[in-house]
């Protein structure tokens, strides 16, 4: 692994990267998913055609989707942007289900009782039923969290550098060392995002925990 | 005052849930709708908080139509507790207590040191304010759901079964508190409950309603148990109900049997007969004793406690129950402040009872109302 200790500033440049067009993604995705989660809630009608066409998108194939972006919305092929934005499609597509049915899960009474003490919808929404949304949408978070990253690698067969450079590179060498360090590489970050949004869901629901340690 | 002016709610799809409902509730009285299930209690509760609006008719607040009223400011000016209370799960109990009021504008300190009191004053532990729901027993999350609902101190309240998700002996007691509270603060109250026992506990007026959402009676507890209107009504108030409406007949004066009695301490040689019983220093019955099987000095493991006490300006039910329960057979009779005043027999209370008035037969709530 000599290989390694002589390419330790690229790798790490390279995971900047990395994070950069896996997590930024995941960011903006989750703030579009929730207003479309919450309209299919909101008006059973679009339920279907929301969760439906937006899994959907996922089916797209990602070299695809990397490809077809500059045609899409006019950007300069090897724009980085392309990735964000098909990335940002693929956080949509997992989470406006997931933050639908985590909505959806919210106990009536509570949101009934809400109603009754005078909420309106706006801040009924962020007051209650968001907050208890909070560990579904969590759980479907680092789904999309772990998927970011393991499809943003291949972003480098169009050229935009993160740590699926190393199998690209690795490939066109056979030579083995880059591969095996873009691996552990990638699953070290999947699960440092797991981590985090782990811990983030923690802070945002002290409630959760109080419930657990009655028993 | 919340008054019903024929009102009716069809939900889409057609079922009538409430049908041309008339009916007042006064100003800090507690009026309870009752009826089997699917009759329509909760549709009309709701629609006075417009959770649901009537398909027709309309419903004032102290001669207000509520449908004039802004949503959010109705809502708030009135207290809601639904059963498993609806707590927040994801807020103290301190916050779950402060909605309403943090709603109003509130700032943080009133709003706590409200809470606070209004914990004290549903008998919840200070301690427990930092709690969340799932940390409280069953009947704890009630008394925060009604500390939460009288927060704001609105001087409506609405109630849907808030007692019925706990056992026995705890509703009961939170009955008995609210009562209390009731006592206190004198809210115009619509109590919605399956229980016609509850019903008649607690109502100053008991709606009875059957399926399809008719308005089957409306009068007092005591007047219900004793003139049900028609058969729905009888079947419904029960079949011991004439038992039940002793509850609500005052004793009249009874032929009281002075008691031969024991105090704590005191030895039973040389006492006859079969059962004794036995008082405190004050004079206070504590329980039976059959001095022939017990000897020496009376302690309180040895007595008997299976009888119940009646006070003599309580109710016809309690001086029958203590002569029925009572192992001598003799039902014990005590003044208000618990001392013995004498004994009594069933028959001497059954002919008391025959003797006692029935409640007239004019119906209180609707003078001149024609009686079937
Ligand atoms: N949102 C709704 N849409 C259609 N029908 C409804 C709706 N809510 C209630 N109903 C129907 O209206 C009738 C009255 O319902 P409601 O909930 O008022 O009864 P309830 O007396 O509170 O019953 P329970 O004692 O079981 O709580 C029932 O037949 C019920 O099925
Ligand atoms: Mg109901």
């Amino acid at each position: 692994m000599t290989w390694f200790a002589d390419h330790v500033g690229e790798v790490l440049g390279l995971t900047a990267q990395h994070v950069y067009l896996a997590g930024l993604p995941l960011l903006i995705g989750l703030l579009i998913a929730l207003p479309l989660g919450w309209l299919a809630r909101r008006y059973r009608v679009l339920y279907a055609p929301f969760t439906v066409g937006t899994g959907l998108l996922y089916t797209i194939p990602s070299l695809a989707l990397f490809i077809l972006m500059p045609f899409i919305f006019g950007t300069r092929i090897l724009d980085p942007v392309n990735v964000l934005i098909a990335m940002t499609i693929y956080t949509v597509a997992l989470l406006v289900r997931t933050v639908a049915d985590a909505l959806g899960a919210v106990p009536d009474h509570v949101v009934q009782a809400a109603r009754a003490m005078g909420y309106r919808r706006v801040k009924r929404f962020f007051a209650v039923e968001l907050p208890l949304a909070v560990p579904v949408i969590s759980a479907g978070l680092r789904v999309a969290a772990v998927s970011n990253v393991s499809i943003v690698s291949v972003a480098a067969i169009i050229g935009v550098p993160q740590l699926g450079l190393l199998f690209t590179d690795g490939f066109q060498r056979t030579f083995y060392d880059p591969i095996i360090v873009g691996i552990v590489a990638c699953t070290v970050l999947a699960l440092v995002f797991d981590l985090v949004i782990l811990l983030a869901t923690r802070l945002l629901t002290p409630w959760q925990r109080a419930a657990g340690g009655r028993a | 005052m919340i008054g019903f002016d024929e009102v009716t709610k069809r939900y889409p799809g057609g079922t009538v849930a409430v049908d041309r409902l008339s009916l007042t509730a006064p100003t800090g009285r507690i009026t309870v709708l009752v009826g089997p299930s699917g009759c329509g209690k909760t549709t009309t509760l709701r629609m006075v908080n417009r959770m649901i609006e009537p398909t027709s008719g309309s419903i004032t607040l102290d001669g207000r139509d509520t449908s004039r009223m802004k949503e959010a400011e109705l809502r708030r000016g009135i207290g809601y507790v639904i059963q498993h209370a609806g707590l927040f799960p994801h807020r103290t109990v301190l916050d779950n207590i402060g909605t309403v009021p943090r709603l109003l504008g509130w700032d943080r300190r009133r709003t706590e040191a409200r809470s606070r009191e209004l914990m004290e004053r549903v008998g919840l532990p200070d301690t427990l304010g930092r709690r969340y729901p799932a940390q409280l027993s069953g009947g704890q999350q009630q008394r925060v759901g009604v500390a939460r609902a009288l927060a704001a101190d609105p001087p409506v309240m609405l109630m849907d079964e808030p007692f019925s998700a706990v056992d026995p002996v705890v509703r009961e007691q939170l009955q008995d508190e609210f009562l209390r509270l009731q006592d206190e603060l004198g809210k115009t109250i619509i109590f919605v409950t399956h229980d016609i026992d509850e019903a008649i506990k607690l109502g100053d007026q008991v709606a009875v309603l059957r399926v399809g959402g008719h308005l089957a009676q409306l009068a007092d507890p005591a007047y219900l148990l004793a003139h049900p209107v028609d058969d729905f009504v009888a079947d419904f108030v029960g079949r011991d109900r004439g038992y039940r409406a002793l509850s609500f007949q005052p004793t009249p004066r009874l032929p009281l049997a002075a008691e031969r009695t024991l105090t704590l301490g005191e030895t039973t040689t040389g006492v006859g007969g079969d059962w004794v019983l036995v008082v405190d220093e004050e004079n206070h019955p504590v329980g039976w004793v059959e001095p022939q099987r017990v000897h020496g000095e009376v302690t309180s493991t040895m007595l008997h406690r299976g009888g119940t006490l009646a006070r003599s300006s309580g109710p016809l039910r309690a001086a029958l129950d203590a002569a029925l329960s009572s192992p001598s057979r003799r039902g014990v009779i005590v003044d208000d402040s618990g001392a013995l005043v004498g004994t009594v027999r069933a028959h001497e209370v059954l002919t008391a009872i025959e003797r006692a008035e029935r409640p007239e037969l004019a119906d209180p709530l609707h003078p001149g109302a024609p009686v079937r």
